[in-house]
């Protein structure tokens, strides 16, 4: 059991938790991923951590109801607890230092590239962030990108809140004025669409892209084979190969066919919850 | 009974549910022996004085006394008698290969048939509980010692009941919210039903044992760190062979392809039979094919069998007489209507427009040359294809050593496969770390897994008492024995 300390809601269908994980707060790295269970009857679901304090035993979940399992989560309130929390698993993100690293966050997907901005950030790169949502009713923390971002671009679909349009015009934009070819890599971390169409805008320029797979889970811990995915022609397990990888070489048709395997399954749960799904 | 009509008398059958009946529930398929049909069937057994039944169990359960015991209707005290040297015994006289171990050395198994020694087991250990009557041994006097031990499946809790009870203080750290290894996700209920599992548990939890959940060693905490900020003075690695193989051929990744290891997992431990009242799914298909031969296939295709299966397919490669799964797992499989077929292999699967699975592209094969393990190698039969319709595949064609603690505990060796080498006690090349079950010898068995734990336990306790007695870091570290034998 971990005890949620606090909840609030970030955005519509938006949730941050403080979840106390003493063990899981030690060792966490920017990059890793837990997995959450709401009770005894519940789905295992991978969560990413997007913050960590070490000295008070706690670990930040931002999570976007979707479905059945992440509506239960949204039900819990302060006070309540998790039935378990598992982790710190997958590899953490490989930070050095030198260059500059463009940080691509579309959604939720904040969540999950703030600690890594801030790894980056923390030693010495210079970060460019762009931050893109629906609208702007569903931007948060970007004042939290701010702080660890020599420059924030934000973007909404509908124009509501910075720059109107998607995250790809100004990734295009950075990448044509980077002449100096100072741009050593670029990050990006959101809906599987936003991520594949980040690769494709990234692929002509040759910067590295790393981008972090939201396949379907199990156990986590690569004993079922559930999280496999398909890059650079190999299979790979997204738990411990992964999450992260080489947004160039993801075979994208399979990870989003395989993301729609239990589909008529979600409709089934969805009629048990009183739920009009975010996205 | 007289020693002729003993040797004549035929083996008491075992009431099962039948099976157009089963298919619809995932209940258990062997009902167990009432007391009479029990005291009957052990009536058979001869007490020979060097009971050869014995050198076939791993753990040299002492067959004929807890047999006896049972004839005279003592059945609590056959159970007390097993347990001194097997720690789970309702397990056991339900999964045991028997068949090759203890009762295939049954004198009587020469004139026809051998004591049903499996069935006597699970009937002592069923009534025990039942009855409420579980023995629960005396530890000893506290040690002050410390042993970690890491996943809580048939070594794990071997280890930590027998140095329970030897006064150690024991914590057991398991990556899964259930205690039981493979007992709890991978064989199904209608084998080895959980609430079995549950009490051999609730038993080592009586006897002292820590159970910490949710623990994945190698990621929340290391082996180092255990022994040194943690302060263990021992680690027992368990952690099984959790590592799915593929086959690596077009379409495997296609939806409705499930690897065994994440199909049981989702039926058993996750209860998917049971969705939408629990939460996680499974593909439900009328068409399965399942590839592999094993125990492991037998188990997926049963499963599926109950989960709306009408055609069910085993495909194999090579024919019925190399089947490896055991006979009875074969037989219960063809009573429930599941298809063999044999010499077939699959080379690619094919996929609709959402990228679901819907049909098998096999390779006819034949037997050609003997391999090194002596049986005929399958060879493709040129130019002879078949189309199998699928909506749902499982692939069960074995798991190999996972890597996920290993790696991040590089001071102990490791094989040509990734296995732990540890020698016949189970001591690494890692001082203070012993390993033992599937993660040494690669996909064995329930028992020999246990029988691993017991061995380690020993000289852990040997290796703990020894220190207590000199202080660390004096104790000459043997030899890791010969790479293991059966990756
Ligand atoms: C390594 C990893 C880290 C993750 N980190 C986070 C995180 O920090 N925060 C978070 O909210 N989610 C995260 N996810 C995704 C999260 O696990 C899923 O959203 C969750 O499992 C959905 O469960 P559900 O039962 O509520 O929805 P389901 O009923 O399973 O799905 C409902 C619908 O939503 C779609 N869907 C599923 N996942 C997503 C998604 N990520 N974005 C948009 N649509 C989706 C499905 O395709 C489906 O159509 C992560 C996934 C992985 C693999
Ligand atoms: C489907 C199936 C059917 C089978 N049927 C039979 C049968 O009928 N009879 C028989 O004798 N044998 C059978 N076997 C084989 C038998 O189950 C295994 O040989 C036996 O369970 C091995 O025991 P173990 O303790 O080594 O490992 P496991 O049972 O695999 O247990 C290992 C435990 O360690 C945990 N773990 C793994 N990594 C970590 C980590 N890093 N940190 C913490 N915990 C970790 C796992 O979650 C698991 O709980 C079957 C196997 C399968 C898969
Ligand atoms: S433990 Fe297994 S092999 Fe040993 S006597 Fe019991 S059933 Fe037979
Ligand atoms: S060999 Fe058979 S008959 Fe003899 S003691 Fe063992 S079980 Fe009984
Ligand atoms: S989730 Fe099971 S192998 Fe990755």
């Amino acid at each position: 059991m971990n005890a949620i300390l606090r909840k609030n809601e970030l955005a519509p269908q938006i949730f941050e938790f403080l979840v106390s994980a003493p063990q899981i707060a030690r060792k966490a790295q920017p990059g890793q991923f837990v997995i959450v269970m709401a009770d005894e009857a519940a789905e295992r679901i991978p969560l990413t951590i997007a913050d960590f304090d070490r000295e008070a035993g706690t670990i930040t979940l931002v999570m976007m109801v979707v479905g059945a399992s992440s509506w239960k989560i949204a039900q819990l309130g302060t006070d309540e607890s998790l039935f378990a929390v598992i982790g710190p698993l997958g590899h953490a993100s490989p930070v050095s230092a030198g260059g500059t690293v463009v940080m691509v966050a579309g959604g939720v997907g904040t969540a999950p590239v703030f600690p890594i901005a801030r790894a980056f950030h923390d030693q010495g790169c210079k970060v460019f962030t762009i931050q893109g949502a629906r609208t702007g009713s569903l931007l948060f923390w970007s004042d939290r990108l701010r702080s660890v971002s020599d420059e924030l671009i934000v973007t909404t679909d509908d124009g509501t809140a910075g720059r109107k349009g998607l995250v790809t015009h100004p990734l295009r934009e950075l990448l044509e004025q980077d002449t100096a070819r100072d741009i050593r890599c670029v990050y990006a971390i959101g809906p599987t669409p936003m991520m594949r169409f980040c690769a494709l805008t990234t692929q002509p320029f040759a910067v590295p892209t790393t981008v972090s797979l939201n396949s379907i889970m199990v156990d986590g811990t690569g004993m079922c084979g559930g999280c496999r995915v398909e890059v650079g022609g190999q299979t790979r397990f997204t738990c411990v190969d992964g999450p992260e990888f080489d947004g160039h070489q993801v075979d994208w048709e399979t990870l989003m066919a395989r993301q729609k395997t239990y589909h008529s399954h979600e409709q089934c749960s969805l009629q048990r919850v009183p739920l009009t799904a975010g996205n | 009974m007289t020693a002729t009509s003993r040797t004549k008398a035929r083996r008491v059958p075992m009431p099962e549910q039948p099976p157009e009946q089963r298919v619809g529930n995932f209940r258990e398929v062997p009902l167990g022996y009432t007391l009479e049909q029990a005291q009957a069937e052990a009536a058979r057994c001869l007490g020979c004085k060097k009971a050869p039944c014995r050198e076939g169990c791993p753990v040299s359960v002492d067959i004929p006394a807890f047999v006896r015991l049972i004839a005279d209707g003592r059945p609590a005290e056959a159970a007390a008698c097993i347990r001194q040297t097997n720690c789970l015994p309702a397990v056991c006289g339900r999964v045991c290969p028997q068949e090759t171990q203890c009762e295939a050395r049954c004198v009587l198994q020469r004139r026809g048939e051998s004591v049903a020694i499996g069935r006597l087991e699970r009937f002592a250990a069923d009534f025990e509980q039942a009855a409420d009557q579980v023995y629960l041994p005396t530890t000893a006097a506290s040690t002050g010692k410390r042993v970690a031990v890491v996943g809580a499946g048939p070594a794990g809790l071997t280890v930590a009941g027998d140095l329970a009870l030897r006064g150690h203080e024991v914590t057991v750290f398991e990556a899964f919210h259930k205690a039981g290894g493979v007992l709890v996700y991978g064989i199904p209920e209608f084998r080895l039903p959980k609430r079995i599992v549950q009490s051999e548990v609730e038993y080592l939890e009586r006897l002292g044992v820590r159970i910490e959940l949710n623990q994945v060693v190698g990621q929340s905490v290391s082996v180092s760190d255990l022994l040194d900020s943690e302060g263990y003075d021992a680690v027992f690695i368990g952690v099984g062979a959790g590592l799915p193989v593929t086959m690596g051929i077009p379409g495997e990744n296609l939806c409705g392809i499930y690897l065994a290891n994440e199909y049981l997992t989702r039926v058993n431990l996750m209860r998917a039979y049971d969705f939408p009242a629990v939460d996680t799914p499974v593909v439900r298909g009328s068409r399965v094919c399942v590839i592999g031969g094993g125990n492991v296939a037998m188990d997926a295709a049963r499963t599926a069998r109950r989960l709306g299966g009408e055609q069910v397919n085993v495909l194999y490669r090579r024919t019925m007489d190399e089947l490896p799964a055991r006979a009875e797992e074969v037989h219960h499989a063809q009573e429930e209507g599941i298809d063999f077929r044999t010499l077939c292999a699959p080379i690619e699967y094919l996929g609709d427009d959402r990228g679901f699975v819907r049909q098998v592209r096999c390779q006819v094969m034949e037997l050609g040359e003997p391999d090194k393990s002596g049986r005929r190698r399958p060879v493709p039969k040129p130019g002879e294809q078949i189309l199998i319709d699928a909506d749902l595949v499982i692939v069960a064609i074995g798991s190999g050593a996972n890597p996920l603690l290993t790696r991040k505990t590089p001071k102990v060796a490791l094989g040509r496969y990734g296995h732990i080498v540890a020698n016949e006690a189970g001591a690494t090349s890692l001082p203070g770390v012993w390993a033992g079950g599937d993660i040494v010898t690669g996909s064995a068995t329930v028992i020999l897994a246990m029988g691993a734990g017991r061995a380690a336990a020993q000289d852990i306790h040997a290796y703990l008492m020894e220190h207590s007695n000199r202080g660390a870091g004096d104790t000459a570290q043997p030899e890791p024995a010969a790479e293991s034998a059966a990756a």
